[in-house]
């Protein structure tokens, strides 16, 4: 069938599933948004930046497990989306973004809104295509949610010049995708797991440290029973957020800077840990030469580069994690570890999690909102102190129900992010926990979520304040506190919500938080925020300074 | 220490670039680089002598395999392999010194390629070491100008790739 490239590029998406763009119109992009002018079967959502178009759709991905598609015209359009696909690639979320390019014959001649944009996104990116014959459209398409979504996922990104989109071609979609230098091993070699199940029978103090990598292969259910059957604690990164329930009595919380005192004394007293989809961040390790001493690991990750990249393992297993662990837990053996798990309730009670000191604290508003969503909720964050009380608050019990900007850390996520994730589970209520300071980044995506008449909630725990930067140079800096403050030209953010068409709630009092949390679930018809007048002086404990160790530990 | 490895590729625009991007962006040290085209018009071949210990090699091999455009990695180091590198040396070669500059030439196996009145410009190829040595020689008449190419290398025997 001979068609236009725009037409064939929605024909491609239309076979991929795609339900949904988050995109931008631009000069460079006119063909193709004349396409969707007549396309009935996939939804646009209109953003009001292009990085929120890149948010949207890394929280769509990340909520829903597809791939989540945004769109950008040459130029700016296709800089601006650039930190959202840097986010998505240190999270290895699967997105592909289209990026609008001047038409063929004036690329290289600077020419009007013209920028390498697969030069400046090669790094940031698994893989990106600039498209020169209308003739690759199908299987540049094909094989870009191929890669996007198979393997260690990540973004892909299509530069597509505007004389290919109008360009002629013959659409034939390609079957299967041939890429030479790309097969990822999914199963996990049977001798190592088997060497693997060895050294956990023998272990004495054994531990799982699971990270995105679980979430993204949706293995939950195995890797509980691994832990259920060999008696194994957990401690889950804030990627790992609810790849395993919070709730189960194995569950330690998160590890690292703002982890749990127990999950990190119990990395620091394991003799052997079960890394699985995780990367041995710094803020989880701190010093990695002090990093959980005593301990052998078995190293389980899909990339294999991430394999001995930080921490050499004594048993690698290169493959993906659902797999791996479905047959290692056929190979170990039941065990108790009753010791171990007697020193680790100690510490719980030891170091248990709370906080100090009266007025309107944030971990007490994230509690309530966990008690008025019966923890079902899909939580989305910003990035900051905000983050930090969010993944401590906040305890998960599902897979891809905690979506957060772990590795970039972009501050501005959290509410594009949530309408994508509103999108992609239109069934959830959907939260997004922010600060002042983040929630100003991408705040005009409040008239995305209005216009697309997308339900999010979203709580500004406001302290007037950079909070984080604010508490390190407390902490670390002497209390001299450098542009930090916020609070004069901070809008007033209920009538902010108002101006866009949204609800806005303010709370000043603890006894306000309730009532106003209630509220907003009621609302389904536009977005709905409520501004949380905080504790200005908060600050996020237990913290383990950065490159510190566990007897560095803050807790109060 | 040394390692030469050979990379191939597929033969597309930027891969140069990707591959070349992600050794200065991860922190590792190219000393030298040749590419070109190979017996299939669609693949290249990359030689790249980088410095480091095993471990960094390992995380180098593991990152080219990232990149979709990478088809084989080969590390060199316990295996024979056939390695060349070519130099063009541009050298001061006035009347009193010609004689024993061409005498070293041809001691080498080089040989001059072009000749003006004051210069010479000397064509050598050989292993690394060999360059290194008649470079060394050459040195004391005054070298104007000199372009090596990197090294390139094949495994002996039977085709690995």
């Amino acid at each position: 069938m001979k068609m236009a490239g725009a037409q064939a590029m929605m024909e491609v998406l239309r076979r991929e599933g795609v339900e949904v763009i988050f995109g931008y119109p631009g000069g460079s992009l006119l063909p193709i948004y004349d396409v969707l002018y007549d396309t009935k079967d996939i939804r646009h959502i209109l953003v009001r930046h292009e990085q929120g178009a890149a948010h949207a759709a890394d929280g769509y991905a990340r909520a829903s497990g597809k791939v989540g598609v945004c769109m950008a015209t040459s130029g700016p359009g296709a800089t601006n989306l650039v930190t959202g696909i840097a986010t998505a690639a240190m999270d290895s979320v699967p997105i592909i973004a289209i990026t609008g390019q001047v038409p063929t014959f004036a690329i290289g001649k600077d020419a009007f809104q013209e920028a390498d944009i697969t030069g400046i996104t090669m790094p940031i990116t698994k893989h990106n295509y600039l498209l020169t014959e209308a003739a690759d459209i199908p299987r540049v398409f094909k094989e870009a949610f191929y890669i996007a979504s198979t393997g260690r996922p990540g973004p892909v990104l299509i530069d597509f010049p505007r004389d290919v989109q109008q360009a002629e071609l013959e659409f034939e979609y390609p079957d299967r995708v041939e890429l030479p230098g790309y097969r990822p091993t999914l199963e996990g070699h049977p001798k190592m797991i088997e060497r693997a199940a060895e050294l956990i029978d023998a272990a004495e103090r054994p531990l799982i440290y699971g990270g995105g990598g679980v979430n993204a292969a949706g293995a939950q259910a195995e890797l509980v029973e691994l832990a259920e059957r060999a008696g194994i604690p957990a401690t889950m990164t804030l990627m790992g957020k609810g790849g395993f329930p919070e709730d189960h009595e194995l569950c330690l919380g998160m590890p690292g800077m703002h982890g749990t005192a127990y999950a990190n004394y119990a990395l620091h007293e394991a003799d052997v840990i079960i890394a699985v989809g995780t990367r041995f961040d710094d803020r989880v390790t701190g010093k990695l030469d002090m990093f959980a001493r005593s301990a052998k690991f078995v190293h389980i990750d899909i990339d294999p580069a991430e394999i001995g990249k930080n921490v050499l393992p004594t048993l690698p297993i290169v493959g993906d994690v659902k797999r791996v662990l479905g047959e290692l837990v056929k190979k170990v053996a039941r065990a108790k570890h009753s010791q171990w798990h007697d020193t680790v309730a100690g510490w719980k009670q030891q170091y248990p999690m709370g906080w100090k000191g009266d007025g309107l604290k944030p971990q007490f508003i994230i509690q309530e909102i966990h008690r008025a969503t019966k923890g079902e909720a899909v939580i989305v964050t910003e990035v900051g102190q905000n983050q930090m009380w969010a993944a401590q608050w906040y305890p998960c019990r599902e897979v891809r129900q905690f979506i957060s900007s772990g590795g970039l850390g972009t501050m501005g996520y959290g509410l594009p992010a949530a309408i994508g994730a509103k999108v992609a589970r239109p069934d959830k209520a959907v939260w997004d926990i922010a600060g002042d300071g983040s929630i100003q980044m991408n705040i005009q995506e409040m008239a995305t979520a209005v216009q697309g008449k997308i339900p999010v909630k979203i709580a500004v725990l406001n302290n007037g304040y950079l909070g984080m930067v604010r508490q390190w140079q407390t902490l670390f800096f002497k209390n001299r506190l450098s542009q930090v403050d916020l609070a004069v030209g901070t809008p007033d953010f209920v009538k902010l919500a108002e101006a866009y068409g949204a609800v806005g709630l303010r709370v000043m009092e603890e006894s306000e938080v309730r009532g106003a949390v209630e509220k907003a679930m009621a609302v389904d018809d536009r977005p709905c925020l409520i501004d949380f007048a905080v504790a200005r002086d908060e600050n996020v404990m237990p913290m383990v300074p950065a490159g510190g160790t566990v007897d560095d530990m803050l807790v109060d | 220490m040394k390692h030469t490895i050979s990379v191939l590729v597929n033969n597309r625009p930027g891969v140069l670039a990707r591959t070349a991007g992600l050794f200065a962006r991860r922190g590792f040290n190219i000393d030298s680089l040749a590419v070109s085209t190979t017996q299939d018009p669609d693949v290249s071949r990359m030689t790249i002598v980088v410095e480091g210990p095993d471990a960094v090699l390992e995380q180098i091999s593991k990152q080219l395999y990232k990149l979709m455009d990478v088809i084989k990695v080969l590390d060199h180091q316990d295996e024979a392999v056939v390695n060349r590198e070519l130099a063009l040396i541009k050298v001061d070669a006035s009347p009193a010194v010609r004689g024993e500059i061409m005498q070293t030439v041809s001691i080498f196996r080089a040989n001059i390629v072009d000749v003006s009145d004051r210069t010479f410009t000397i064509e050598v190829t050989g292993s690394a070491d060999k360059v290194d040595a008649l470079t060394g020689l050459l040195s004391k008449y005054g070298i104007r100008e000199m372009m090596r190419t990197g090294r390139i290398v094949l495994s002996r025997g039977a085709p690995t790739a």
